[in-house]
């Protein structure tokens, strides 16, 4: 009777752990699962019947498919612009000194820090003042802006981490400071780059509260699913949600093994020069 | 590795201007600004002008068709206090109860992943990650499924009697957990763990592990080494992941909107229908000052009781 506690209070932070990640995934399967009902009536909230109509039709219901283009659209543009100005600064806050620092640094913090609703309500009072239209432009303002600090910490932290000795080194064989920039700086940097990216992307494509208040009568993929729920929820949106996380770990799956096969091939490489 | 380095002096180049504006010292020192320049001008017009302008939108009265003007009516603030006070303490007490469960119910897996997960580390953490890929509203919108009446997590927590006790604390209603206040906490809990969980196991992952088994041949018990040693040492960890958790948890209107009903209404759903809905922009405004200007407050206070305000 005794032996069952002992094993529970041994691996209690086993058991608890994995009891959070199945609470973190439980949705997750929930959407997979539900992606092959057959409703009765307009929300899929209940089990009816499987069925694969909606994987074989996912752009069946009208608007759904342009709403998934138009946020693609938005999260490529978002990133472009939040990656090439984030990382700009970046490279200003890395590497140089310049007046009013603590200012900027706190300009950075600041929207990390911030409830979404507050900076959403204040833009959308300005462009509403300003009699600016809203719509596909005043979107990509608002999430450039929210992503500008998430890429600028991912880059400043890479270059900070950086060896100075590389690019002295750089210089001393006479590399110009153009050159030393694209062939030593910028490829080092490109991690840090890369990860801000990425997360410029998720963010701007998953973004609901800010888009909400800036997008006016415009209807990305996130205000689409907010429509449902008031509408009535088709099953295809489930197909897309699913569709998204296999998409998004398939991807993570290809970069490890690809990663794992390039130090693999560099490991084989360095021990036949050992040899 | 390099390629051919040509030689940029001003002889390939030809003879140059005789008068230059600005010396070579002069544009190197300018470098960091034209740097800096675009970033942060786009975050002075489209983040910081904008909270300047909602502070002088919450002072002006008026109307939609005569139009709105600056008339220092600070009475707003107080209207606004009074009649949505519920909704902000509301918001407060959920985003502390979620931020309270994302803390214990993150710990032990930040902790399985650091120090127990072994090779399957990576694994674990791309499992933490991937739900994010599927856009939050519909994997808010799962939780009605889940939650639903008469569905089997509600039978079974009504025949284990939970749902007594928590309808006698008032946190749910009769046999019902939709449109409770414990699924608005629920769902929020469960949007924001990630953000819990990487900062605790990025500051756990850097704690030496040879520091337990100092403590274990000092003669602590497993508990004792937890609380004096692994405890402290993750405490960056837990005030990055309260911060994450909580803000975003206060200011949100999604899981009140999508899984409660109208007596569980944050402060977000009322600044959201007042500016989209009701279209008065001045009560809106206020409302949305007064929320950044508790949650800055907050902050400060706990990063100053906390000790850590070098996370600033």
């Amino acid at each position: 009777m005794r032996a069952p506690w002992r094993w529970l209070r041994r691996n209690l932070v086993v058991v608890a752990g994995l009891a959070t990640l199945g609470y973190l995934t439980l949705p997750n399967a929930v959407v997979l699962l539900f992606s092959f009902n057959d409703p009765d009536g307009r929300f899929n909230y209940t089990w009816q019947r499987f069925s694969t109509d909606a994987w074989t039709d996912p752009c069946g219901v009208a608007d759904l498919c342009g709403s998934l283009g138009l946020s693609l659209r938005i999260a490529l543009w978002a990133t472009l612009g939040a990656t090439v100005l984030g990382t700009m600064t970046a490279f200003a806050l890395a590497r140089h000194r310049f007046r009013a620092r603590t200012a900027v640094n706190s300009l950075i913090f600041l929207p990390m820090a911030m409830p979404e609703i507050v900076m959403a309500a204040s833009l959308a009072t300005l462009f509403l003042n300003m009699g600016v239209r809203f719509g596909f432009w005043t979107i990509l303002i608002a999430h450039i802006m929210f992503c500008l600090s998430f890429v600028i910490t991912a880059v400043k932290a890479r270059v900070l981490s950086m060896d100075p000795r590389l690019e002295q080194a750089a210089r001393d064989l006479y590399a110009s400071p153009p050159q030393t920039f694209l062939r030593v700086t910028l490829p080092i940097a490109a991690p840090g780059i890369a990860a801000g990216a990425l997360l410029s992307f998720a963010l701007s494509f998953d973004d609901f509260i800010i888009t909400n208040f800036n997008a006016g009568s415009t209807v990305t993929f996130p205000m689409y699913v907010w429509g449902s729920a008031q509408r009535g929820t088709p099953v295809q949106i489930n197909v897309i949600g699913t569709a998204m996380f296999l998409v998004a770990v398939g991807c993570v799956l290809a970069a490890r093994v690809a990663g794992g096969r390039r130090t693999r091939n560099k490991a084989r490489r360095s021990s036949r020069r050992r040899s | 590795m390099l390629g051919p380095v040509r030689g940029r002096g001003p002889a390939v180049r030809g003879p140059r201007p005789p008068v230059r504006p600005l010396g070579p010292a002069t544009r190197k020192r300018l470098v960091p600004y034209w740097l800096l320049l675009p970033g942060m001008l786009w975050l002075l017009v489209f983040f910081a002008a904008p909270l300047v302008y909602q502070a002088s939108t919450s002072l002006q009265t008026g109307s939609l068709e005569e139009g709105f003007r600056v008339t220092w009516h600070f009475s707003t603030y107080a209207d606004a206090l009074a009649r949505y006070s519920p909704q902000f303490l509301r918001s407060v007490g959920y985003a502390a109860a979620a931020t309270a469960l994302c803390l214990v119910l993150g710990y032990p897996l930040a902790y399985l992943i650091a120090f127990k997960a072994g090779r399957w580390r990576n694994v674990l953490m791309v499992l933490v990650i991937a739900p994010f890929f599927t856009s939050f509203l519909i994997r808010t919108l799962a939780w009605k499924t889940i939650l639903a009446d008469r569905g089997p997590v509600v039978s079974a927590l009504g025949s284990l009697h939970v749902l007594d006790v928590t309808s006698g604390l008032g946190i749910t209603e009769g046999d019902r957990v939709l449109a409770t206040p414990l699924a608005v906490v629920c769902g929020l809990t469960y949007n924001f763990l990630p953000f819990m969980i990487l900062p605790l196991y990025s500051s756990l992952e850097r704690v030496d592990g040879r520091l337990h088994e100092a403590a274990a041949d000092l003669y602590a018990r497993p508990a004792t080494i937890f609380r004096k040693v692994t405890l402290p040492l993750s405490m960056p960890g837990v005030v990055a992941g309260t911060l994450l958790t909580f803000i975003p948890a206060a200011g949100d209107y999604v899981n009140a909107e999508l899984l409660g009903s109208t007596d569980q209404k944050m402060i977000g759903n009322v600044i959201q229908s007042q500016f989209l809905r009701v279209l008065d922009y001045p009560t809106a405004a206020a409302l949305s000052f007064l929320l950044m200007a508790a949650i800055l407050a907050m902050v400060t206070l706990y990063l100053r009781t906390s000790g850590t305000e070098e996370l600033l």
